[in-house]
């Protein structure tokens, strides 16, 4: 991996930043080009394909029906869980999720779930007994950098893309009907990541720059401009000043971000 | 459940368990609790009850983990099963997965890393009671156990958390205020370079309250810091005591 050439360029990419500039031409707050495709998997109940740059990632939704969690009876379940999968990236193998899977899926999962981005009550058919569980995967396809926001943002649009099967009980059993309703959502939480390098903050990291970053901060913003979560990644620190200048970035970008989602 | 009914912060303005919204749980720490390790801390923080315990630096196995410019941390972040209100398996879960790498990525900064080529440190975490905050606890006494070990650092972490609850920015959340509250926002810091290195949040703020919140936490570590470095010092002072 540290080959000269790589050292070369990273030396680079580190110093151009300090000029406030980055190799690719891009400014330090600026995004590379996002792609949002909605409802590209007919099988699944909602989809969405999410190109960030040549970060390409997929998410499904499939639906079942289960038992809820003993202390929110009266809610659906939101499963989410994040795969790396090993056609993306050399540095990626299969097996088990490792911990760089389940720090993506966990994020993601908390922008969701903290934002109440889906309305869980709403997915509730009987109290205690039987709940619509909603399984969010998300596929990565493409390695490029910035998975978080990637995966965040295939996760929302994926799901506001999902269609839930309409049912009706009979004899305590769940009947499956013909047709359609919408999943109720309520918020689009957009994931907001800055990488620091030369102790600047960059938006949205590619490879490259992964490589070189001290830290990694991904804020999650809600539709009323809400910080929902938080998430500091990699070896290295931010200063509090640096923390509060995220958050504003991250604010107006999101706003920005969330225009490319269909709902 | 009725615990949204339930007011979490009276009309004297205090909480549950009798605390000002700025103010810490009792905090009680202990260095070199453990005679195997190469260097550990205890610590008690309301409920919370944890040790920490730190192995290393030693050859790393397997030994292509080894890299040629700086040692590996490893830290494995774990709670009893005993330690919550209903048996938690001791198979590692998703959440102590994810810890356990927040935990590390908050201490390998105050490492002096590269003093160490081709060795790993092994830091482990127990969990033995929680009581909301044990991330901020286990690397309060993690951070005092890689000191106990030896280890050159920068400085010591200390990690606090702080939140929102009934409308309020409380310190040091407790189990109930956790999992109740709107929002909570852990936060590690090393106090002489200014440097956060965790900062994690769930819930909904504003910019304002996050603001708010931050500064608060930041506060709570620095004063945990305090008792970090007595705590530190308590060891040594005892260990002279015992020579004379």
């Amino acid at each position: 991996m540290s080959s000269i050439v790589v050292r070369v360029k990273q030396k680079q990419i580190a110093q151009l930043i300090a000029k406030g500039k980055r190799l690719d031409g891009r400014g330090l707050t600026d995004y590379r080009e996002i792609k949002v495709e909605q409802g590209v998997i007919e099988r699944a109940e909602g989809s969405a394909r999410v190109l960030l740059g040549m970060t390409e990632v997929m998410t499904g939704i499939k639906i079942e029906i289960g038992q809820p969690y003993p202390d929110t009876p009266n809610e659906g379940v939101l499963t989410v869980n994040a795969e790396l999968v090993p056609l993306a990236s050399p540095t990626f193998e299969p097996g088990p999720p490792d911990e760089n899977s389940i720090e993506l899926a966990r994020v993601v999962d908390r922008g969701i779930r903290e934002s109440k981005a889906i309305d869980l009550e709403r997915l509730c058919v009987e109290p205690g007994k039987k709940v619509f569980i909603v399984f969010v995967d998300v596929y990565v396809l493409n390695h490029d950098g910035n998975l978080i926001d990637a995966s965040a943002l295939a996760a929302i649009a994926a799901l506001l893309n999902t269609k839930m099967f309409k049912y009706e009980i009979e004899e305590g059993e769940v009947k499956i009907k013909p047709g359609y309703t919408p999943l109720p959502i309520r918020k689009r939480p957009i994931a907001v990541t800055f990488a620091k390098i030369n102790d600047k903050l960059v938006v949205d990291p590619w490879l490259e720059e992964e490589q070189i970053m001290d830290a990694r901060l991904t804020m999650t913003i809600d539709d009323d401009g809400n910080i929902c979560a938080v998430q500091k990644g990699g070896s290295g620190y931010f200063t509090p000043k640096q923390v509060l200048e995220a958050a504003k970035i991250a604010k107006e970008k999101a706003e920005e971000i969330r225009k490319k989602l269909k709902w | 459940m009725s615990q949204k009914l339930e007011k979490l912060i009276d009309k004297k303005g205090l909480r549950l368990d009798g605390r000002k919204p700025d103010e810490l749980r009792p905090i009680k720490i202990e260095v070199g609790a453990l005679s195997n390790a190469d260097g550990s801390a205890y610590i008690q923080q309301g409920k919370n009850k944890i040790l920490a315990a730190v192995y290393g630096p030693k050859e790393l196995h397997p030994k292509h983990l080894a890299l040629p410019d700086r040692m590996v941390l490893r830290c494995r972040y774990h709670m009893a099963p005993f330690s919550v209100q209903e048996r938690k398996s001791p198979a590692p879960s998703r959440r102590e997965i994810e810890l356990s790498k927040v935990i590390r990525e908050s201490l390998e900064p105050s490492i002096f890393i590269e003093y160490y080529p081709r060795t790993s440190i092994d830091l482990f975490i127990e969990v033995l009671q929680a009581d909301g905050g044990t991330r901020c606890a286990s690397i309060t006494a993690a951070s005092l156990a890689l000191a106990d070990a030896g280890i050159p650092m920068r400085d010591l972490v200390a990690a606090c958390a702080a939140g929102k609850v009934d409308g309020t920015i409380v310190l040091d959340l407790m189990d109930t205020e956790d999992k109740v509250g709107t929002a909570d926002v852990p936060v590690a810091l090393m106090p002489n370079l200014n440097a956060i290195t965790l900062l994690q949040m769930d819930g909904i703020l504003t910019l304002e309250e996050f603001e708010k919140a931050v500064n608060l936490a930041l506060e709570g570590c620095r004063k945990i810091y305090t008792m970090q470095k007595e705590a530190l010092k308590a060891k040594y002072i005892a260990v002279k005591e015992v020579e004379e």
